[in-house]
């Protein structure tokens, strides 16, 4: 398969701390990659640098052939990178329909169709319909119809999360980096939720990576797993041997379960 | 969803004012007139204010504007009321299109100060040339409307006319403006700028642009007012100016376009019955309206038009 995204020698510095170390990683297209690693392992970071929201001290990034080391995040996003926050980022002052048609007015701008005498309601490019409409099928597919005229102030946390998610599919990802998709709901719904998110990006075929601390939500749904320690990748394999690696087992998957036990 | 009046208050009320105009007293309409012009004003902060930002020095814009139209009728001999207002409009939008590559960048207490700084400048560099008159600044020929200049007795009807007709048309493009995805943008700009970003959005642009849309703006408010006045001098840079308008935005609102025209009225009115029950203390009774104007209508006027919607 080609190579989608490649990260090569990625390194990161705050002060003292190490918050990248000559990370390296071919992203095939398409697949489905977990990103696991203890707390301050490093895996946000690697998302904050690959959207562009931090440079990395060295290293580059390339997307489908092209460096997009120096790009700002807006830039990222309309080639097709898109990510969701660990924490979520809403317009809290607006609905959550609000929310969405945002998004879609944006896409429709970057499409040529935001000008003055634009109606908002040209097809949104990759979905072939109104963004109003758009709006309420991204809705619907996430289960968020019931909540379409809440303030997203007083969303419940899982829900706030969903919408976080959601917002991202407005520019139809052709990459998707989901910083830990599944945090803070009860283990069984981990997975209804991946399933959903994956069923959502990949109908049209997409790339996802998503940090997750549960290793039986990694086993399940990952193709492949970056193992993150310390600033570096431990290991880069599939789920299988990645999790059986003894490095990994000490500092990612061992140290998990203390944390949780 | 609520049907949107807006372009049909807005046509109703030009016909109207319009129409029944000529009845009015001479100084009703010079009250009405300046209303136009601080509304103008107050419209372009209306739209800096969605996206969260409050410019302490939008006086910059006004004088400029004004000075404008000043220059034009004793440098260049042209009073048309129309190209006075035009040509304010694009000097200011111009300068606010050159300093928003400095102010974009900045957000909340930076961005009003710096406003205000540069405000303090030009009313330092009008004070101290001599050309423009200095301190006490100069006249303004009143004005002609398309090269004829209308008998004295209509002067102030038809400055009143075509102030409401520029702020009708306002109005409407701003009210169009919003509607666009871009200009849908400032509650997001408010919110939360890195998830705009990752939308795909530049928010220091679209800043930028609503910062030239409320300079420009404030240029033909300033014009007008220079023309209705007859008289323009350094204090319409003055902070105590951007003040004024700061005040009436806050009395509008940000729900509605026609909003600051209205609240200018209203500001203008106040204005004149304080001044003229106690000339020494006015600025006390209009800090007092002030006042209980932030305890009730935290959200301006337009709050009682949405909430007298909701109750109907
Ligand atoms: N903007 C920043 N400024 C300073 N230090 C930072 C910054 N971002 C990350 N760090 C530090 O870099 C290290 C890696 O952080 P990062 O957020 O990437 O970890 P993570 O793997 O996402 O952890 P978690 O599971 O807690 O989300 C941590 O020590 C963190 O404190
Ligand atoms: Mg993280």
């Amino acid at each position: 398969m080609p190579v989608v995204l490649n990260a090569r020698g990625l390194s990161k510095r705050f002060g003292a701390v190490t918050a990248a170390h000559e990370v390296s990683a071919a992203i095939d297209k398409d697949s489905v990659v977990g990103l696991i690693g203890t707390n301050g392992a490093g895996k946000t970071t690697f998302i904050n640098m690959i959207t562009g929201y931090l440079k990395p001290d060295a290293g580059a990034i390339t997307y489908e052939g092209r460096d997009i080391t120096p790009l700002a995040p807006r830039q990222i996003t309309r080639l097709g990178i898109c990510r969701s926050f660990q924490i979520p980022q809403l317009y809290s002052s607006l609905s959550v329909h609000e929310n969405m048609m945002i998004g879609l007015g944006i896409v429709l701008a970057n499409a040529g169709h935001g000008g003055f005498l634009s109606r908002g309601d040209a097809p949104v490019p990759g979905y072939g319909e109104p963004a109003a409409q758009v709006a309420e099928h991204i809705l619907a597919r996430f289960g968020l119809a019931e909540y379409r005229d809440r303030n997203t102030q007083v969303l419940p946390g899982g829900v706030r999360k969903l919408l976080d998610i959601a917002l991202t599919m407005v520019a139809k990802p052709r990459v998707l980096l989901l910083d830990e998709p599944t945090s803070g709901v009860s283990a069984q719904e981990k997975f209804g939720i991946m399933q959903m998110v994956l069923d959502a990006v990949r109908a049209e075929g997409a790339t996802v990576l998503f940090v997750e601390h549960d290793m039986e939500v990694v086993s399940r749904f990952a193709q492949r797993v970056l193992a993150f320690y310390d600033g570096r990748v431990i290991a880069d394999a599939t789920p299988e041997v990645a999790l059986a690696d003894p490095e990994v087992r000490r500092h990612v998957v061992g140290r998990l379960r203390a944390a949780h036990a | 969803m609520r049907r949107d009046r807006t372009v049909a208050v807005i046509g109703t009320a030009f016909v109207a004012l319009a129409a029944g105009g000529p009845w009015l007293p001479q100084w009703a309409m010079f009250i009405a007139t300046v209303a136009f012009a601080r509304g103008l004003v107050a419209l372009g902060l209306v739209l800096l204010l969605r996206a969260g930002l409050i410019s302490f020095g939008q006086a910059l814009f006004y004088c400029l504007g004004a000075y404008t139209a000043g220059a034009l009728g004793r440098f260049y001999g042209v009073s048309d009321i129309f190209i006075e207002m035009l040509v304010g409009g694009a000097v200011a939008a111009l300068v606010a299109f050159i300093i928003g590559f400095l102010l974009a960048r900045y957000r909340g207490i930076f961005f009003g100060l710096l406003s205000l700084a540069l405000s303090m400048i030009l009313y330092g560099l009008l004070v101290k040339t001599e050309a423009l008159g200095s301190t006490d600044g100069f006249n303004i020929a009143p004005s002609t409307l398309f090269g004829v200049r209308p008998p004295p007795e209509w002067v102030r009807y038809s400055v009143l006319v075509s102030a409401a007709a520029v702020a009708a048309a306002a109005a409407l493009i701003v009210h169009r403006y919003l509607q666009t995805p871009l200009g849908r943008l400032a509650p997001a700009i408010k919110d939360n700028e890195i998830r705009v970003e990752y939308m795909g959005a530049s928010a220091r642009k679209a800043v930028h642009v609503k910062y030239v849309i409320a300079g420009a703006l404030a240029g033909v408010g300033g014009a007008l007012a220079a023309t209705a006045v007859g008289h323009i001098d350094p204090d319409m840079a003055y902070w105590t100016t951007s003040g004024e308008f700061i005040f009436i935005t806050i009395l509008a609102g940000t729900g509605s376009v026609v909003a600051p025209f209205v609240g200018a009225l209203i500001y203008g009115s106040i204005h004149t019955l304080a001044y003229g029950l106690s000339p020494n203390t006015w600025q006390m009774s209009l800090g007092l309206a002030l006042l209980v104007l932030i305890v009730f209508l935290p959200e301006g006027l337009w709050s009682l038009a949405t909430r007298h919607a909701r109750r109907t």
